[in-house]
């Protein structure tokens, strides 16, 4: 017996009584011979729960955890504090083990929170109206270009090389699968190019695609390079955001953007090693019936109730099949449930106090740590919590003689930008301490 | 709270709180001295304020207004609704799993880099396959995966006409969506009455422009379709590559693998099959397997393994389509489905196999009488009936569905696949006990008298559920898709 199947052999024998086989393998005689295997799989045979905790726990404990260690890595994905109380809520089985909301009547509690998600990161945007969430920020930059183009039928989409390398990878994936174009943009001094956009910008532009704060962590001017974008005929100018940033930056919503994107990462949902995370996308009422994903609705039951639903389903796939312009049939349910509780938990002050903390130890450790002039400032320009700087050694060797000390250096810019060699993004979140960041500063100092 | 219905936002008052984060420790600059004002926003956040206590109530009483697995029998069909290993969701909480930075440096990443080692191993066994990614996110990702694996075939070969992939009209709705979606033309064709491909129109269908096919065996009316040999030697034969929705392989292991009946292209549902949590529509997984002449087109990285026994990220691939998502996949959800196959072993998948499948068919004998069964053989792990054996009957499959909440069960299924009249499409899995899937079967021949004695009892329903048959079409026509206060 297995303890996840509770038929008996007793049980067996009387369903297959009822069948009128013999046996069970009789349920595979429409099987033809030449396929049927023969043999077991070549899988280690069933263990005890004991025995496979006490396995995965031995290879757990093989990874350094940012618990163990002092974390300055972003670059995507950040080590944010992360309230009890979400844990709490997203263990609830009666979250975890349902699916899809297809009865509305009972998944009120899906749907709600969902709607809730929805309204906090409209909000949080500025924007008119969010979908209930992508798979990562990556593929919501690729949704995002992909709705642009159905928007303006156009085909061409300039992205910034400020956009994260691994998004600009996958863009080009999908976009070579369409034929659509993909032009990158450079940026200058650490920002985009706003000179070069212009000379690029035409009627073919579908999208103009940014990062704010940008991969080098360096703030763009969104406005400047909306009204640039805005010179192409029925152009979208694209922003992925950091959702944290929003709740001190101007938001896009104010600046004209027009369609919204980003990681919801930092909005209480672990690292563990990349994912799952949580694509957000928010955008203008205009783009509403192209908008991919599902979105949730409010409206009345037969008793005139207020209650929820999946609406605006004729976008989706299931109905428009082979004029589709995502195949995206789900979203990331119980992440957006994780995201949903720590904004409501964070609230209207906390957020702001999480991102100002944030911003205030960044630039501390910015200043002491170019302080003796060992470590420069690969570009001057404003940031939130992440900055670039260059030293005359390799990031490999700083970062192992971080390592050493049980710290995270940052990341390796060089991998993705030939130019910036030894250059490293360091990230600072409101968990580090000024004794955490003055002992990142040591440690640098002493490197040889 | 049996009649909860407020909004979070609906429990704001100024000056509630339900954070504490520490004092901050550097020296207190005003935040426009470090970042321009002009980049600054002076508006409000429009976010509630809350204590902790509300969170937890709030959240709570929403959570008792969903039904999930854990509260009972979910034979949704096509969605492999078993039971959530509580073990998975212990693992993945490991400090050493869920605290790990995707940029740390290989040797601080052995562990993880371990478990996806294992579980693409793992998973190419049982599909048959060579290789697989682990990259794509859910179902639907992989089938685009897969599909750009097949394009990027063609394309090395020159072979640029290839601009077809042919669908069955049984097939998941997302695969004509992937198909576009990758810049494919879409050629569905027909089934035969048993709910198979149809051989004659398939041979008929395929040519110099045909880029592949996709399908799923058993089929999306739980058949097994003995004719899959033919149906890869057609394909093969005019060129073009098989994809297999893995959707069903809950049906299988143990007993037959993708690869063995000539498919060259797999994806996996790890949510499905391999236990993980459904989580209300997410996150799932969709790793995606391929033969050897596919292998050097997968996305990076890969998961190589050195001499020396440790793991490494594997960027080497030359002729990769690139990356399908960010990172290296949803590892959450990996751990999940490895935790699973480590658990169960070759015996226990092919155990759970054998039960989903028995579980099926005795619920296609018990109610056949009743409900319309348009095809009667045996069936794999689902079983699709057309509604009410009494046709005539005024009483629709919608009608049982609300029906059946009445009576405390998550309906199966309704209305897919699209080739069936009334299609109520039932998938109970190996989860389900004899006593669990009796008592669904007394009640949907409850529903059936009822539907003869009373249909306006049926009709009318759902009755004792918290609200009944929301408005869509209102909430289509004139959206409301945030709060306004």
């Amino acid at each position: 017996m297995y303890p996840y199947i509770p038929n008996t052999p007793q049980d067996e024998k009387e369903m297959l009584q009822a069948i009128g086989l013999d046996s069970v393998d009789q349920l595979f005689d429409d099987i033809p011979k030449d396929v049927h295997l023969t043999k077991p799989l070549n899988i280690p045979e069933s263990k005890s729960e004991l025995e496979v905790t006490n396995y995965l726990s031995s290879l757990a404990n093989k990874n350094c955890s940012v618990s163990e260690m002092t974390n300055f890595l972003g670059a995507g994905a950040y080590d944010h504090y992360i309230p009890s109380v979400i844990n709490a809520i997203t263990s609830r089985s009666e979250f975890y083990t349902s699916y899809t909301p297809y009865q509305p009547e009972i998944s009120q509690g899906t749907l709600q929170y969902i709607f809730e998600y929805q309204t906090l990161i409209a909000n949080l945007t500025g924007m008119d109206l969010a979908n209930a969430s992508l798979y990562d920020g990556g593929t919501a930059i690729t949704e995002a270009a992909l709705m642009a183009c159905a928007h303006s039928k156009k085909d061409e989409i300039i992205v910034s090389t400020g956009v994260k390398p691994e998004a600009r990878q996958i863009l080009k994936t999908y976009a070579h699968q369409q034929h659509l174009k993909v032009v990158e943009v450079e940026t200058k001094d650490g920002v985009t190019d706003a000179q070069a956009l212009e000379a690029l910008v035409s009627d073919n532009t579908a999208a103009v695609i940014v990062q704010n704060p940008n991969f080098f962590g360096v703030l763009e001017d969104l406005k400047g390079l909306g009204e640039i974008a805005h010179k192409g005929k029925k152009t979208s100018f694209v922003a992925s955001v950091n959702p944290i940033s929003l709740a001190i930056l101007k938001k896009p919503g104010e600046l004209d953007v027009d369609i919204v994107v980003g990681d919801g990462q930092p909005l209480g949902i672990p690292l563990q090693f990349g994912g799952p995370y949580l694509g957000f996308m928010a955008t203008k009422k205009d783009y509403m019936r192209k908008l991919p994903g599902r979105i949730i609705g409010e409206t009345t039951d037969l008793d005139g109730k207020r209650s929820f639903v999946l609406t605006l389903a004729a976008r989706e796939q299931h109905i428009r099949r082979e004029k589709a312009t995502s195949n995206i049939c789900s979203n990331q349910g119980l992440n957006a449930l994780a995201a949903t509780v720590y904004m409501v938990t964070m609230g209207k002050e906390g957020l702001k106090e999480v991102a100002t903390q944030c911003a205030k130890k960044a630039h501390y450790a910015f200043n002491e740590l170019t302080k003796s002039g060992k470590y420069k400032p690969l570009f001057d320009k404003p940031f939130f919590m992440e900055f670039a700087l260059t030293s005359e050694t390799s990031v490999e060797k700083v970062n192992n003689a971080l390592l050493d000390a049980k710290i995270i250096g940052g990341y390796d810019l060089g991998k993705d930008y030939p130019q910036y060699k030894n250059a490293s993004l360091y990230a600072i979140t409101e968990k580090r301490t000024k004794e955490e960041i003055d002992k990142l500063c040591e440690v640098l100092e002493g490197v040889k | 709270m049996k009649n909860y219905d407020k909004l979070i936002f609906e429990l704001s008052k100024p000056g509630r709180k339900a954070y504490n984060l520490p004092a901050l420790d550097v020296e207190d600059k005003a935040l426009e001295s470090l970042i321009p004002a002009e980049y600054l926003t002076d508006k409000e956040l429009n976010f509630p304020e809350v204590s902790e206590v509300d969170v937890i109530r709030h959240y709570t009483n929403l959570s008792d207004k969903n039904y999930g697995l854990d509260t009972g029998f979910y034979p949704l069909g096509s969605c492999t609704m078993k039971y959530n290993p509580k073990i998975n969701e212990d693992v993945v909480k490991y400090d050493g799993f869920a605290n790990v930075h995707p940029y740390q440096s290989e040797c601080c990443v052995q562990g993880s880099l371990e478990v996806m080692y294992g579980l693409e191993k793992s998973l190419a066994e049982i599909g048959g396959m060579d290789r697989v990614t682990l990259q794509p996110a859910a179902g639907a990702h992989g089938e685009i995966t897969g599909i750009m694996l097949i394009k990027a075939y063609h394309e090395k070969n020159g072979d640029f006409k290839r601009n077809k992939i042919i669908v069955p009209d049984s097939a998941h709705g997302t695969n004509p969506a992937t198909a576009t979606m990758a810049g494919y033309e879409i050629i569905e064709i027909k089934s035969t009455e048993n709910g198979l491909v149809d051989l004659e129109a398939l041979k008929a269908a395929v040519g110099e422009d045909t880029a592949g096919l996709m399908l799923t065996n058993p089929n999306t009316v739980g058949i097994y379709d003995r004719g899959v040999k033919e149906i890869s030697r057609i394909v093969h034969e005019a060129g073009g590559l098989l994809y297999y929705d893995g959707a069903n392989t809950n049906a299988i292991m143990g007993h037959a693998r993708p690869g063995d009946m000539g498919f060259d292209v797999v994806h996996f549902n790890l949510h499905k099959t391999f236990s993980t949590p459904h989580g209300g529509g997410g996150p799932g997984s969709g790793p995606v397997g391929c033969k050897d002449f596919l292998v050097e087109f997968l996305p990076v990285p890969m998961v190589g393994k050195k001499e020396d026994n440790t793991f490494f990220l594997d960027y080497n691939f030359p002729n990769s389509i690139g990356k399908v998502k960010d990172f290296y996949g949803h590892f959450g959800i990996l751990l999940r489905a490895y935790t699973y196959i480590l658990t169960m072993g070759s015996d226990g998948l092919k155990k759970a196999t054998e039960m989903a499948v028995l579980n099926a068919n005795y619920i296609k004998e018990k109610l056949k009488d009743y409900y319309y069964l348009p095809i009667d053989n045996i069936v794999k792990h689902e079983v699709v009936f057309g509604g009410l054996k009494d046709t005539l009957s005024e009483v629709t499959t919608l009608d049982i569905a609300k029906r059946l909440l009445d009576k405390g069960y998550h309906p199966p299924t309704i209305y897919f696949p699209l080739i069936i009249h009334e299609a109520l499409m039932i998938e109970p899995t190996e989860s389900e006990s004899k006593e669990t899937i009796d008592a669904f079967i007394d009640a949907m021949i409850e529903i059936a008298k009822e539907a003869k004695e009373n249909p306006e009892l049926v009709k009318s329903a759902p009755n004792n559920t918290l609200v009944r048959r929301p408005d869509e079409t209102k909430a289509a026509k004139n959206p409301i898709l945030k709060y306004e206060g």
